[in-house]
């Protein structure tokens, strides 16, 4: 056995993961081919290096899979349920900041807070005879802030990709997504409600609360947290 | 307890309310998901299993008997008619997985016109009778009330509305009632929409299916609301005292009478509330000791329109026992043109079991 990290097996957010650990004194790299999902780490003896992808973390950590694991808030809590009960957040990176955000076209004038999304749904179903539809891969999270808001008279559509491109479609009114920058959204002529984000995400290193290291690992993950200062 | 056990207590509570004059039926398990979304919204998919079918579209393991009793009843029932049924309902549990997703319910419907108060008497009686052994507390309440008075609001219809529309959401209930008074300030962005002689100047391109007119429309509603006097605080101090009414049936009737001097609009919900108490006495139900609480199944039980009520254990952390109320609403919508007034309720008997255990 060792002590099991789970780190996001490609992209950006690999890199800065392994500039983040880097910059602590913990070498992470992958080995082998370019190809191959394997790792290596060094400055911490019984730690091995699992590489996954960004949105298997959060099930592996709540499965006790892997001991530590870095991913997205936001995949975190729209994956897991009682996330906080699965996982403890040792840390925040720094970097992959993102916010899920709803949005609307720019031309909805009238529409610029939850209040009057809620208003404009029950005129657009009165309208077209079916609830109005929002956009987004977030389900859970989405209902949840609707919910908690006492909006009406909408539908989640499930949309894995250019979901700023839906509305122009016709097969969405409105999305929910992450955005950084605002940019993509503003090519597709669409604004961001004047409310707090459903949520504020960026990349954050968890800690398992189901897998339970004993002896080596024990002392692996202390001797890992100490370095990292976490 | 075993499922054996539950299943032998639910089918003693069936035969009390056949003894009682319910023909006894049965229902699908899998249950086309579309009228749920139609009447509940995205939410009743944090509450129910959905599944779908590619000839079938969107299904869902049935969440309770009430929607697919009262089509039966409006497909096939001659009038009046009592219902009974017992089975297991499924419900997720998102936020909390300690509670149950599969259990069994045991029903009594009424699909009666003549005297919907004599009804809810007799419904409640006979729960009252049925539960008698275990020591519950039972609580009552009256959405009719709530809603006559909203309806009676000196305000715009278009604002009785609105706020109709969000009676079983009390947040967005309070926040409307606090935008209509005055009370919340109107936000910035509102306000720069309406000092605009040309809001549609700079919106850019028209994408998607909410068409010009549409935004327009809502524009005009939005200017003439602004135009409209605050709903007064006299109006909103009497919506408050009613929803915190919270005493016994005799104290709350007294209550609301007082109440529906300065708001006349009640008086109908509360001489028929007024009713009830007396069919209640005359079935033997002590309703100068019966808890009436006014705004009771206003945020759980969306498909009730009038009377509700709920057996509850004290036994801290347990679901209740009993709930029921009267969903004429309901019967109006899946009718398609058709109504009857209904009530019934529903039994727990896993729960019932359960308490049984502990004491």
């Amino acid at each position: 056995m060792s002590l099991k990290l789970g780190v996001p097996s490609k992209g950006r957010l690999m890199e800065k993961t392994f500039d983040w650990f880097g910059a602590r004194g913990v070498g992470l790299k992958r080995t082998g081919s370019d190809r191959e999902y394997a790792g290596a780490v060094d400055g911490v003896d019984g730690v091995e290096l699992v590489l996954l992808s960004a949105g298997e973390i959060p099930r592996e950590l709540a499965a006790g899979h892997i001991h530590l694991g870095v991913t997205g808030m936001d995949l975190i809590q729209e994956k897991l349920v009682q996330w906080d009960q699965k996982v403890e957040p040792l840390a925040e990176l720094g970097f992959g900041h993102a916010d899920l955000i709803l949005a609307v076209p720019n031309c909805w004038v009238d529409v610029n807070t939850l209040d009057d999304l809620d208003a404009a749904a029950a005129a657009f179903r009165e309208a077209h005879g079916f609830r109005m539809r929002i956009a987004t891969k977030y389900h859970r999270l989405v209902r949840q802030y609707l919910h908690h808001a006492g909006v009406a008279d909408y539908q989640l559509v499930d949309s894995q990709g250019a979901t700023e491109g839906t509305i122009k479609n016709l097969t969405s009114e409105a999305v929910a997504d992450i955005t950084s920058s605002g940019e993509t959204l503003r090519a597709n002529h669409l604004k961001i409600l004047e409310e707090e984000p459903v949520l504020r995400s960026q990349a954050t290193l968890f800690r398992s609360r189901v897998a339970k290291p004993e002896g080596a690992d024990r002392v692996a993950l202390d001797a890992l947290r100490d370095k990292l200062s976490v | 307890m075993s499922l054996k056990q539950i299943n032998a207590k639910a089918a003693a509570l069936r035969a009390a309310f056949e003894a009682a004059g319910a023909e006894v039926v049965d229902c699908d398990i899998l249950l086309p998901a579309e009228i749920f979304l139609d009447l509940y919204g995205e939410d009743v998919r944090t509450r129910a299993y959905m599944s779908s079918d590619p000839a079938r579209g969107e299904v869902m393991l049935r969440p309770d008997f009430t929607v697919p009793v009262v089509q039966k009843h409006m497909d096939e029932g001659a009038e009046p008619a009592r219902y009974t049924y017992s089975g297991a309902v499924f419900r997720r549990q998102e936020e909390h997985p300690e509670r149950a997703s599969e259990y069994v319910q045991v029903g009594y419907e009424v699909f009666d016109r003549e005297d919907p108060e004599a009804a809810d008497a007799e419904v409640f009686a006979l729960f009252q009778q049925v539960l008698a052994p275990h020591g519950l507390r039972a609580v009552t309440g009256d959405i009719g009330i709530l809603t006559a008075a909203v309806q009676g609001l000196d305000t715009s219809e278009r604002r009785r509305k609105a706020l109709m529309r969000h009676i079983w959401r009390p947040r967005r209930f309070r926040a409307l009632l606090d935008r209509f008074s005055g009370r919340a300030p109107v936000p910035p962005s509102r306000a720069a929409l309406l000092a605009s002689a040309d809001p549609m100047a700079d919106r850019g391109p028209q994408i998607g299916l909410r068409s010009e007119a549409e935004i327009a429309e809502r524009i005009a509603v939005l200017r003439t609301d602004a135009e409209e006097p605050h709903l007064s605080k006299g109006q909103v101090e009497l919506i408050e005292a009613i929803l915190k009414v919270s005493e016994t049936c005799s104290f709350a009737l007294e209550h609301l009478r007082d109440i529906a001097v300065d708001l006349p609009a009640i008086s109908g919900a509360v001489e028929r509330f007024a009713r009830r108490c007396e069919a209640l006495a005359a079935r033997g139900v002590a309703v100068e000791q019966l808890d009436f609480e006014a705004s009771y199944g206003r945020s759980s039980m969306e498909y009730y329109d009038g009377f509700v009520f709920g057996f509850l254990s004290n036994q801290l952390g347990t679901p209740p026992v009993a709930t029921g109320g009267r969903y004429d609403a309901l019967t109006r919508h899946l009718g398609q043109g058709r109504e009857i007034p209904a009530v019934g309720g529903v039994i727990r008997p896993g729960v019932l079991l359960d308490l049984e255990g502990r004491s």
